[in-house]
């Protein structure tokens, strides 16, 4: 029988036909993706224009507080890094792995890369654009003005959505179906935007939650986004953060590839 | 190595344990180029583990398995286009529609059918534009079918492709199986209705707690199940109906005749039958009431 799996056998006019290579398969999973996105408005509102209202609201509150302001403009944009990354893909993949997506697309041709390449990089559009309007509201309604270093923004957009993109899957490993995905995802998600000071300034926070608030990276992101858009402060000057975000990131990508499974868990 | 071509898979002493459980406990059975073979069994028989193992979705504990010439277990892509799986329970994108989504699979395999054949073929005209999630669960399951087809793979999987069907949208899904055959391609079936592998299957195999019980065609089945060929059956003077097994009905036949003759009596509802593939499959199943039932109303 091992020299009968060795021969691999094809009816003639099928031999060397060409498969679609790896990096067009993911493009077009990815264009699926962004029109299925779109196609459906819950998950559209959650992602995407959640993180919005709440600009607009802490705008409106905070009207004519420029510190206030600078603080809120950083700290939305990191929340919604994490909402864009972490919380999307939690979701999405348990979504995907309970309904038996993942299983079907891995008795297809399709390489597995291709297919997570498209999810996440639907997930990474979303943060680019939610970066961009809030950069944009930042200039035009908060008095935060352009980013001044635009370098390090793109450095710690990029270094965030790593991170939190690769959490993100490796957490949606510890929960066990899709019902109590919510449960679990917001566990996480709303101690971590409220420790990590995107709502206030973290400096004035009590030292234990400065504490934990140090240990994750959210905080750093924000640090680093706020240096960014608003301080001015370089990137030499946060790279401190980075480190921390890198670790958390290498710790993520490491559970993500671990414990990943095509198939929906049993009992 | 000649047959070997002929042979889409082959199947050698294949265990599959899950801890201290074995559910697959030493199979052997091959399937034939073109053939519709039958995987039957009740639930829990090890009918998923075994096609799992075949489609390359798990590995195998011992033995070895060849499908379409290659281990399964190696999974390449090449191999994976020449397969088309449709698996007992699996999802969709809720928002994706029914072209949209044969389309993005088409795209995956080297030499695609054109979806309007695969959306007549499967019976989904009419619901090329609408989404997957006002689909009803027969429609599903269609699409189910259509998406495992559109690679136009050489080997098909089939995992309980009718459970929880209506009878009639079972009917049609015979039909649309029937077909696949009439385009050459082999079918691996996994069932637990009786009725559905006698319709469908050129062979079939019954498989219980793990085992080969019997394998052969429908029709040939009955006759070697182990039990006796033949099925009489009679109500007696007391009006009991009595079934004796032979392998040789004229002698017993002479034998209960004559004694009814000399008695006076009669012999009321006297039958000689051979048993059927559900006799056979009820006997060796017995002690599964779940089985029973199942084949019952697959029978129905």
């Amino acid at each position: 029988m091992a020299e009968v799996a060795g021969s691999v056998r094809h009816p003639a006019s099928r031999e060397g036909t060409p498969m679609s290579g790896v990096v067009a398969l993911a493009w077009r999973q990815y264009r699926l993706e962004r029109r299925l996105f779109w196609r459906n408005p819950s998950a559209a509102f959650f992602n995407f224009l959640l993180p919005l209202l709440f600009l607009a609201f802490f705008g409106a509150i905070l009207h004519g507080n420029q510190h206030d302001l600078d603080v809120i403009v950083p700290g939305i944009a990191g929340m919604s890094v994490m909402s864009t990354t972490f919380t999307a893909l939690a979701f999405n993949m348990v979504f995907l792995r309970e309904q038996g997506v993942l299983k079907r697309i891995r008795g297809t041709p399709m390489p597995g890369i291709s297919y997570l390449l498209g999810v996440a990089g639907n997930a990474v559009t979303n943060t680019a654009l939610q970066i961009v309007i809030i950069t944009v509201a930042g200039r035009l309604f908060f008095g935060t003005g352009w980013p001044r270093d635009w370098f390090e923004l793109v450095v710690f957009v990029a270094a965030g959505v790593v991170c939190f993109a690769s959490l993100g899957v490796a957490f949606s490993h510890a929960i066990p179906n899709f019902d109590s995905a919510p449960a679990y995802v917001n566990a996480v998600f709303l101690p971590v935007i409220f420790i990590s000071g995107v709502f206030y300034d973290a400096a004035r926070a009590p030292g234990f939650i400065k504490g934990i608030a140090q240990a994750l990276p959210l905080k750093h992101v924000i640090d680093g986004l706020s240096g960014a858009m608003v301080k001015g402060t370089s990137l030499a000057a946060n790279i401190s953060a980075l480190g921390v975000i890198a670790a958390w990131a290498a710790l993520g990508v490491a559970l993500a590839v671990r414990g990943f499974s095509w198939d929906q868990r049993r009992g | 190595m000649a047959s070997v071509s002929e042979l889409a898979i082959e199947v050698h002493a294949l265990r599959k344990s899950y801890g201290d459980f074995e559910a697959v406990r030493g199979i052997d059975f091959h399937v034939a180029r073109g053939e519709v073979f039958g995987l039957l069994g009740p639930n829990g028989a090890g009918k998923t583990t075994t096609v799992e193992i075949l489609e390359g979705y798990r590995e195998r504990s011992d033995g070895a398995v060849s499908v379409l010439g290659e281990d399964p277990g190696e999974r390449s892509r090449r191999w994976r286009a020449r397969v088309g799986i449709v698996l007992q329970t699996t999802g969709l994108y809720r928002h994706i529609r029914v072209r949209e989504a044969l389309a993005h699979f088409a795209a995956m395999y080297p030499h695609p059918r054109a979806v309007d054949e695969v959306v007549a073929l499967t019976g989904l005209g009419g619901k090329e534009d609408a989404l997957v999630r006002t689909l009803s669960g027969g429609q599903l399951r269609r699409l189910d079918l259509a998406l495992a087809l559109v690679g136009d793979p050489e080997l098909i999987f089939l995992d309980e492709p009718t459970t929880g069907f209506d009878p009639a949208a079972r009917r049609n899904a015979w039909e649309t199986i029937r077909s696949l055959r009439d385009l050459g391609k082999t079918v691996l079936l996994t069932t637990h209705y009786l009725d559905e592998a006698q319709a469908l299957a050129d062979r079939v195999a019954i498989i219980k707690d793990g085992r080969i019980l019997i394998e052969g065609a429908p029709r040939d089945l009955g006759a070697s199940a182990g039990t006796a060929p033949y099925l009489v059956a009679y109500r007696n003077g007391d009006g009991h109906l009595v079934r004796r097994e032979t392998d040789d009905p004229t002698t017993l036949l002479h034998e209960l005749t004559g004694d009814a003759l000399a008695r006076g009596e009669r012999l009321d509802g006297l039958t000689v039958t051979r048993p059927t593939l559900e006799d056979v499959y009820l006997e060796l199943t017995a002690g599964d009431r779940e089985a029973e039932d199942d084949a019952r109303v697959g029978d129905a």
